[in-house]
């Protein structure tokens, strides 16, 4: 990292005695650009603390931490929300890890250059299918098809105890926990898939070239070599994943079902905080106003929170791998 | 293939095949390269399904009226009166007007990360922030738009377009940023050499021979933020009839108005949800093709 900083015009020389106007005028430009970055972060965190005061001040921390939101009786706890966006991004992410290590280890490891590239192609196309897109099929095409597939589950496992309770029926109409998570795994494959690839295209090919001469097959090879490496990297891939299935609204509105409930039943609906911010904002006023914007901003804290920690991993586990 | 199949015992004599691993080696090792396919052909069956779904639901809806009727009609008509002409229209003025805040506000940012801010700490933070700022959840940048412009302004399709810009920015800054990092360091100095100052070096040497890189970067960007329906819900709202008045009254979007329709139990808005589908999905398809254009044209420099 020494090269970054291009123009090396060491010490005062009469070139940079006579820098114009507009050179410096251009300079400040680029800075206030690139301080827009911070601006809007912390703008966003004020203005929607400000919006949320009154329902801090009319809830209060009891009203805010229970499960009761029923704005008709001005009750307006979020916990059922936040268990919902929990659940159903824990889902996501068991669901996408396996599937999204296994396409950057085939990326990176199995086939050459010239397939590696189509198949990039293919990822990123999940991720350039509009989020709408993906909960106008979620709702009319799979959940009316996993609706059959949940009932046959929920008899199969009638009776028997933890698994009764969490795949027990009836479900109503497909929209469930369940599917939600399914909608925001294929959602996210692609940006773990894409991070946990850069990582492990940092491991050293010595390496992998000793764990070769050992005698080591590929699958060995990866696992002695190619994981230790990289496997801070990938933890800090999935956080990324984890904080993006959080925060996805529109597929989560249309399939998860929007009931605000807890319980254990992953094919019951359930609601998420994106997702009852998307269809309740329009008509909310006074303090429901301020208390989905007030979820909004709890909804940027945790994300900010999981990006910080996960890009952290991530630049960390690259830095090590330059060998700084 | 393998002439040596069992597994040499430690001082055994006898030829070691030290090409070909043995038994259960070898099939684990098979195993698992499977299983990294059958992760692929996992991802594949979803994205097939939506393609085909949009396209064979969509073509049905899609027409040159679909497109143009400057009016959305109500839920409950069938399809073939009116279309979707006014979200069309509030896709590209609202993802057009965003492009053309957070393209050059975005490179400008990169253009300081990269060539004044060098290893200094704030270069640092605000590149490690704009990271950051990739995973805010797009409804939160509609709800902050909603607090500090819609609330005074009231709701019009530039609002959306802040909102769009919002999200396109720290995407826009990280992709321009790392095709600055490929100009050559010679380029520049060759024309420090020359006695050009700075930022005519900047504007004259060093972006052009980036542009390649810059420009499709920022079409990806665009292109995702086309779709986006989250931050457009209270900023901009929904309307029946054609605003091209970027800048009052409410207006609409495809991505709005598929999520209006999907819901509605009427067969006609159902199918009209479709038609918008495939027609975003175009419009995504599309710009993301000609990034492919342009990289593989106007690429000067790559990893």
């Amino acid at each position: 990292m020494t090269q970054t900083g291009p123009a090396a015009t060491a010490g005062p020389s009469p070139l940079t005695e006579r820098r114009g106007f507009g050179d410096r005028g251009f300079q400040a430009l680029a800075l206030i650009a690139g301080l827009l970055v911070l601006v809007v972060l912390v703008l966003i965190a004020v203005s929607t603390a400000q919006q949320s005061v009154s329902w801090f001040s009319t809830s209060g921390l009891n009203g805010i931490f229970s499960t009761h939101w029923d704005p008709a009786s001005n009750r307006f706890g979020a916990m059922a929300f936040v268990y919902g966006t929990v659940i159903s991004s824990v889902i996501a992410i068991i669901i996408a890890v396996p599937i999204s290590i296994g396409v950057s280890l085939l990326l990176t490891q199995v086939v050459p250059g010239k397939i590696a590239r189509p198949i990039v192609y293919v990822i990123d196309l999940l991720a350039v299918v509009p989020s709408v897109v993906w909960g106008l099929w979620g709702i009319l095409v799979l959940a009316p098809w996993l609706q059959g597939i949940y009932g046959s589950i929920s008899s199969g496992v009638n009776g028997i105890p933890v698994l009764d309770s969490l795949f027990g029926g009836p479900s109503t109409d497909g929209s469930s926990f369940f599917t939600a998570g399914i909608v925001l795994a294929i959602m996210v494959t692609p940006i773990i898939t894409s991070l946990a690839r850069e990582v492990i295209a940092t491991v050293p090919a010595i390496d992998k070239e000793g764990a070769y001469a050992l005698g080591a097959t590929r699958w060995e090879m990866i696992r002695g070599a190619v994981w230790p490496h990289s496997q801070g990297g990938v933890v800090g891939a999935v956080l990324v994943g984890f904080g993006r299935a959080m925060g996805e609204t529109m597929a989560a509105a249309l399939v998860i079902g929007a009931s605000a409930q807890v319980t254990s039943h992953l094919f019951y609906t359930g609601y998420s905080i994106p997702a009852v911010i998307a269809n309740q904002f329009g008509e909310a006023a006074g303090t429901m106003r301020s208390a989905l914007i007030g979820l909004g901003l709890f909804l940027f804290a945790i994300t900010i929170v999981i990006n910080l920690v996960a890009r952290g991993i991530v630049e960390r586990s690259a830095r090590r791998a330059r060998g700084a | 293939m393998a002439a040596v199949t069992q597994q040499p015992a430690p001082g055994s004599a006898g030829p070691v095949n030290l090409r070909e691993p043995a038994g259960w080696r070898r099939t684990k090792n098979g195993l698992m390269t499977g299983l990294m396919w059958l992760a692929f052909l996992i991802v594949l069956v979803p994205l097939v399904l939506v393609l085909y779904t949009v396209v064979s639901k969509g073509a049905a809806a899609i027409n040159w009226q679909f497109l143009s009727s400057p009016t959305i009609p109500p839920n409950i008509m069938p399809l073939g009166s009116g279309g979707m002409g006014p979200a069309v229209v509030g896709t590209l003025e609202i993802t057009g007007f965003a492009a053309l805040i957070a393209i050059p506000v975005g490179v400008l940012g990169a253009v300081y990360l990269n060539e004044y801010g060098g290893n200094g700490i704030l270069a640092k933070v605000i590149a490690f922030m704009s990271d950051v700022m990739t995973g805010v959840p797009s409804i939160v940048m509609g709800l902050f738009i909603y607090t500090i412009w819609t609330l005074q302004f009231g709701y019009s399709g530039m609002g959306g377009s802040f909102a769009l810009a919002c999200l396109m920015l720290p995407v826009v800054i990280r992709s321009s940023y790392e095709m600055l990092r490929l100009v050559p360091n010679s380029l520049r100095e060759g024309s420090y050499a020359l006695g050009a100052s700075k930022a005519r070096v900047i504007l004259t040497v060093v972006l052009p021979s980036a542009v390649g890189g810059i420009v499709s970067g920022a079409l990806l960007a665009v292109a995702r933020a086309a779709g986006e329906t989250a931050p457009l819900l209270f900023t901009i709202l929904t309307v029946e009839q054609t605003n091209s008045n970027l800048f009052s009254g409410a207006n609409t979007a495809l991505s709005t108005q598929i999520f209006a329709n999907a819901t509605s139990p009427y067969v006609g808005a159902e199918q009209r949800a479709w038609g918008a589908a495939l027609t975003l999905i175009a419009i995504t398809f599309i710009l993301m093709i000609v990034a492919r254009i342009v990289t593989a044209r106007f690429t000067r420099y790559s990893h």
